[in-house]
């Protein structure tokens, strides 16, 4: 595969890991944060660990779409659908947990009419060809999947769709990891060091390198921007390291050969021109974060699902003993949940992170990672 | 004969009609389109004989019976289609216990207002599946749901055959040592049938594997008759028949990415729909679990068969009482390769 492969050289991997070996200065520990999913499933599923050497740990953050997304938004959705609207969503949006142990696909199961998408203009199809039916985009995701919505939005107020809304729950990334690195668990209590990020890949490719310049400096941590394939991380990690080595905080960028410091402008004036910020906006893990997410501006407020529909104020809450919130800040690791490979598994999951392969409880059950360590453990435990 | 033309004074349109209810109800209209469509075209001596079973002279020797439900959307794909995929996946799982599979089965679920053309076309590519295999479909039933309550078409096929004296072939029989092998490319019926979906529609040239394998299991078993398992990796993926093998026989399984065979097409198929091709069904592949000293000779038998021409050998059982199956991958990490979650679905981002 042309400009994948490339970047999946064993040969080059083990040649990076041998300068990643020799520069990592082996009297210190480096946590590096990777903010996206896309990191979180390309380090578990190449197995990059295992080409680190020990002192260099992998801290998975926030940036998986659905994982962060609040529970009472889900019983929207669902609140929705039993309206008697087409909800319309993205596949990983299916199995993530609502209130009362419910879910997209389990309300799908129970009647409602819920369809998985593969992209914006699906929805706008399933419109037009239900013209008696109201259709509802269930919009999530970050600054990547935003523009996708923001052009049909257009597209329909051009056509006069009468029957296609969205129910908006893009979030932004910069006021996400600000949010992180002012947490009293980072800032103050010492509980998460993070010496340096993993910039995320596909939504620098829209707001490009400059947004990141901010929490550089204010924070005084390295962050590189980094393609989501496994030389990618494995040479923003070295980039990474000789940040911290030297005492720097830059933004560099690893992912040249898409991300550009301002970005997609394009992408970013379709985007202002549907929607503008929210005050504030939920999310799973983190709470309200100010100005961290969007909403569609009055001049749509036609295609805006939240104020054409009347929607109850859900008070959802994650189950008990599931420690998706703190895993999703880096606090805690999947295996740190009791509920973790007991009752939360892929199969039955009982919080967001369990869903989609993005999310980091999923990537340590589906690539085993922890077994490995475990059946590790016990051979060692033998040999003594 | 004159009176059976006398009983249907009229051929069926098969051009332009419809499956309708009285197709399922056990009247004329019935006994018409059992004639004028499966009769005439499955086209065999114990069919025609008009009885409610097939009678047959039992072989001697140890019998395998296996069955498989068929709900395949599209119905029509690249590569195949409903019919025929309903023939190669029954005559395969009776194969993988090494049998020579003799005859089949086919129940229909049809779905009020199916066009009969699409039937008859469905049927005709049965037929040749059977044929071609030389596996005849010597009983059958049809039943009729009202609009609404099917998908045009769901067809149940069972299958029976014969396994030849001093074969033992069992998922549990794997043992520690041995080496797994593959007849071919994985993933490719899984990403011919994406690529046909309304809302997917991918230009590829990716066609499905859709074959009976039992000519290439029997050379397999005439050259190294104690192969421990056979398995077609079908629903879940080369992944999921491999989990299920660990399990069974209590032991683990070690893979090399590099060595499974994988189509260009389906890896970047695979890549922008965010699947992983281990979990991607195939449907004319088969996984092959045999002695160390006979996986060479295994591998050259198989690929001197058409349908094994890429065969490969992609890694070993090992001792594990926790039954992992993991792979070094071609990125040079180790990660485990489990079970198939709920239904592979695409990441968003």
């Amino acid at each position: 595969m042309k400009y994948v492969d490339e970047f999946r050289n064993k040969d080059i991997a083990k040649k990076l890991a041998k300068e990643i070996a020799n520069e990592a200065d082996a009297s210190r520990q480096y946590n590096l944060m990777e903010f996206c999913g896309g990191h979180t499933h390309a380090i578990f599923r190449y197995g990059v660990q295992d080409l680190m050497p020990d002192n260099v740990h992998f801290v998975h953050g926030p940036g998986c779409p659905v994982c962060v997304l609040p529970i009472p938004r889900i019983d929207n959705a669902i609140e929705l659908a039993e309206q008697g609207a087409i909800v319309c969503t993205y596949g990983d949006m299916m199995r993530v947990p609502a209130s009362k142990k419910n879910s997209l696909i389990k309300a799908k199961a129970a009647g409602s009419d819920i369809r998985m998408v593969y992209s914006t203009q699906d929805v706008l199809k399933i419109a037009q060809d239900n013209p008696n039916r109201e259709v509802v985009f269930f919009a999530i995701g970050f600054e990547t999947t935003t523009p996708p919505t923001a052009v049909a939005i257009k597209i329909a107020a051009a056509k006069e769709l009468k029957n296609f809304s969205v129910f908006c729950n893009h979030v932004l990334t910069p006021a996400a990891i600000q949010h992180i690195l002012q947490s009293p668990e980072v800032r103050e209590l010492g509980e998460v060091h993070i010496d340096g990020f993993y910039g995320p890949s596909h939504v620098s490719s829209i707001i490009g390198s400059a947004p990141y310049d901010y929490f550089a400096n204010e924070f005084q941590k390295p962050v590189v921007i980094a393609g989501f394939e496994p030389l990618d991380v494995m040479q923003s990690t070295l980039m990474l390291i000789r940040q911290i080595n030297e005492g720097r905080f830059e933004v560099e960028n690893e992912y040249t050969r898409v991300v550009t410091p301002n970005g997609n402008e394009k992408a970013q004036a379709i985007v202002s021109e549907v929607f503008e910020l929210r005050r504030s906006f939920e999310w799973r893990g983190l709470g309200d974060v100010p100005y961290s997410a969007l909403k569609i501006k009055s001049e749509f407020s036609e295609f805006d699902a939240e104020r054409r529909f009347v929607v109850s104020k859900s008070t959802g809450k994650d189950v008990k003993g599931c420690e998706c919130p703190a895993i999703l800040r880096g606090v805690k690791k999947p295996t740190d949940c009791k509920l973790f490979g007991t009752i939360c598994t892929p199969d039955n999951p009982m919080g967001s992170c369990m869903v989609s392969s993005e999310g980091s409880c999923a990537a340590y059950w589906s690539y085993g990672r922890f077994r490995l360590d475990m059946a590790k453990d016990k051979s060692l435990e033998a040999a003594q | 004969m004159s009176q059976m033309e006398k009983r249907f004074p009229t051929k069926i349109n098969m051009r332009t009609g419809k499956v309708d209810m009285t197709h399922g109800s056990g009247g004329r209209a019935m006994a018409q389109l059992i004639e004028e469509l499966f009769v005439k075209h499955f086209d065999n001596e114990l069919l025609a004989q008009g009885n409610d079973q097939a009678v047959f002279n039992a072989p001697k020797g140890r019998m395998v019976m296996s069955v498989d439900g068929h709900v395949v959307s599209p119905l029509f794909f690249p590569g195949g289609d409903i019919g025929s995929l309903s023939v190669h996946g029954t005559i395969n799982d009776v194969a993988m216990s090494g049998a020579k599979p003799l005859y089949l089965s086919a129940g229909f679920i049809l779905e009020e207002g199916f066009a009969l053309a699409d039937l008859e076309r469905i049927v005709i590519s049965m037929a040749k599946a059977a044929k071609e295999a030389g596996v005849p479909i010597v009983t059958g039933d049809t039943k009729v749901v009202e609009r609404g309550n099917g998908d045009g078409v769901f067809i149940t096929t069972t299958g029976i055959g014969i396994v030849p004296e001093g074969l033992d072939i069992s998922g549990s029989n794997a043992q520690a040592g041995d080496v797994i092998l593959i007849s071919g490319h994985i993933g490719d019926h899984g990403v011919a049938i994406m690529s046909s979906r309304e809302n997917l529609s991918f230009e590829t040239q990716i066609i499905s594997d859709s074959a009976a394998l039992h000519g290439l299991v029997a050379d397999m078993v005439a050259a190294v008759p104690n192969i421990h398992t056979l398995r077609d990796p079908t629903r879940g993926g080369l992944a999921a028949t491999l989990n299920e093998i660990a399990y069974q026989a209590r032991v683990g399984m070690k893979l090399f990415e590099e060595n499974i065979p994988l189509r260009g097409e389906v890896d970047a198929a695979c890549e922008f729909l965010g699947l992983d091709p281990l979990y991607v069904a195939n449907e004319g592949k088969l996984v092959a679990i045999c002695p160390p000293d006979k996986a060479k000779k295994l591998l050259s038998v198989m690929r001197a068969h058409s349908l094994g021409r890429d065969a490969a050998i992609i890694g070993e059982v090992v001792k594990d009482d926790m039954g992992f199956v993991t792979m070094e991958t071609g990125f040079g990490g180790t990660r485990i390769v489990d079970w198939l979650a709920g239904e592979q679905l695409p990441r968003i981002c």
